[in-house]
């Protein structure tokens, strides 16, 4: 029974434990506890308003929460510093927000804020992961959509985090490209081994990404489980 | 045409006051034309001016004769007063009246207090009011232009600003290009006044030392110096509210505070 529980907590990645969230009396989120396992991608539906991405902006610290707290690796967050908690807890947003310059320049950006400078070859791996070998050099202003969202991929992985947050990533992407950042997405779980937290308003996007969901109401948790137990797909 | 239909100095100054207000009130007609509205923002402000500058007036008609440390006295309250004006200009800033308090203390009150020990300002209190109020409005309009340049700049580029955070930078470094183009911006009006020196504008000052008798190469150099004293002085201060903005904008936890609708 002990080791059972020990080798389930080792594959706990992230857990929000009672997570909230207020702002002047409107609750944001409220009561929020669930956990993130190694390899996993757990998407977060639910509709407008919900609180899906207040949920997502305070699994890295980016808003303070009201109410609880999050573990990361068994570790309260509040212990860790914001910045290397963002390192370890990546995040891409609808929006790229790409920085000016080259493609090369935005994957260097992550790990010089330690102090480390990225490889030519690092860089070229981490572009080739992303379906975009050869792109380095070239300046972000003439990217597509889905190219810049692939580039903001990229970058987020440059600081190698040990998971990923994502708030929406195709939601702003033509068909073509939102398939080719799916595919994406599913590979850095499979093929990087590191576990997803996807934010999307689109149901059958979360039938095909995530192997757990979590549905959102008014900033609280209704329905928790299996694709199958909570979308009935 | 004015001296001619009015006798009194009081009676000609409030007539002047009258004309000079319908040239503003002009313009805001024609502002409200093109969909600006500034009527009520310029109302107060010429009503509130002109009360000021008439009970400034005012007393400083009495402390003429008071002892110098006086003017410390009203320095003071004019930089707690600029403060609260130039806060005004950074709605949803967090501690905007501390920042620009702070700042212009920092910034036009240490010129002001170097410069008098040194000799380059006159301690006797018609000197160093007049020239101490030239140093903190300037510094004022300054920080005004700062605190609204840095405000507009990081509310339009919150995205940018996280997904910095979110990669791991600090709170410093996130915000640091808006701080920059803040700090430079604020300084354009200063820069350009010390540019057009003599050309475009000759001031106040030196116009009012000439009619009092100062020989006018001596006039003309102490312009010079007083538009350098407004440079460092409004330089300091920008440089200041820049810095401490910097830090009022992001929580502890390296959180940006300053967001639409926050």
């Amino acid at each position: 029974m002990d080791s059972k529980v020990k080798q389930t907590d080792t594959l706990i990645v992230l857990r929000a434990d009672n997570l909230g969230r207020s702002v002047r009396d409107k609750v944001l989120v409220a009561d929020a506890s669930f956990e993130v396992h190694k390899g996993e991608t757990l998407v977060i539906v639910g509709p407008s308003g919900s609180g899906k991405s207040s949920l997502l902006r305070l699994l890295n610290r980016l808003d303070e929460p009201t109410t609880g707290t999050v573990y990361l690796d068994n570790v309260d967050y509040r212990q860790i510093a914001p910045r290397e908690l963002r390192r370890r807890v990546g995040m891409v947003t609808q929006r790229p927000f790409l920085f000016p310059g080259t493609v090369a320049d935005n994957l260097r950006f992550g790990p010089r804020q330690r102090g480390q400078d990225l490889t030519e070859t690092r860089i070229e791996e981490l572009l080739a992961s992303v379906g975009l070998a050869g792109y380095g050099s070239r300046g972000v202003a003439n990217l597509s959509g889905g190219e810049a969202q692939r580039v903001s991929f990229a970058r987020t992985l440059a600081n190698s985090p040990e998971i990923l947050l994502l708030d929406e990533p195709t939601s702003a992407l033509d068909d073509d490209s939102k398939h080719g950042v799916e595919v994406l997405v599913a590979e850095i779980g499979r093929e990087h081994g590191i576990p997803c937290v996807l934010v999307t308003h689109d149901v059958a996007q979360a039938a095909r990404l995530g192997q757990r969901v979590l549905m959102l109401e008014a900033g609280r948790i209704v329905r928790n489980g299996t694709v199958e137990e909570v979308l009935g797909a | 045409m004015l001296k001619t239909l009015f006798h009194g100095q009081l009676q000609l100054g409030l007539a002047q006051a009258v004309v000079a207000g319908v040239a503003a009130l002009l313009v805001v007609l024609m502002g409200r034309q093109r969909g600006v509205h500034l009527e009520k923002e310029l109302a107060s402000a010429m009503v509130r001016g002109l009360v000021q500058i008439i009970a400034v007036g005012s007393i400083l008609l009495l402390l003429l004769r008071g002892p110098n440390w006086t003017s410390v006295f009203l320095l003071i309250v004019m930089i707690v007063a600029a403060g609260a004006t130039s806060a005004r200009r950074a709605k949803g800033m967090p501690q905007a009246f501390q920042v620009s308090t702070w700042a212009i203390a920092s910034g036009a009150g240490s010129v002001i207090a170097v410069m008098t020990l040194l000799g380059v300002i006159d301690t006797p209190i018609t000197t160093l009011v007049p020239v101490g109020s030239m140093l903190i409005a300037n510094a004022m309009n300054t920080n005004g232009l700062a605190l609204n340049r840095f405000r507009a700049d990081v509310l339009a580029h919150v995205g940018e600003i996280e997904t910095a955070l979110a990669l791991g930078a600090d709170a410093k470094s996130s915000v640091a290009p808006y701080v920059q183009v803040a700090f430079e911006a604020s300084l354009i009006p200063a820069i350009d006044s010390l540019r057009s020196l003599g050309i475009v504008w000759i001031p106040g000052l030196m116009a009012g030392m000439l009619l009092s008798g100062a020989r006018p190469v001596y006039a003309a150099i102490y312009q010079f110096v007083v538009l350098a004293m407004i440079f460092a002085g409004s330089g300091l201060t920008s440089l200041v509210s820049t810095l401490l903005m910097r830090t009022r904008v992001m929580s502890r936890a390296e959180q940006l505070i300053l967001r639409p609708g926050a």
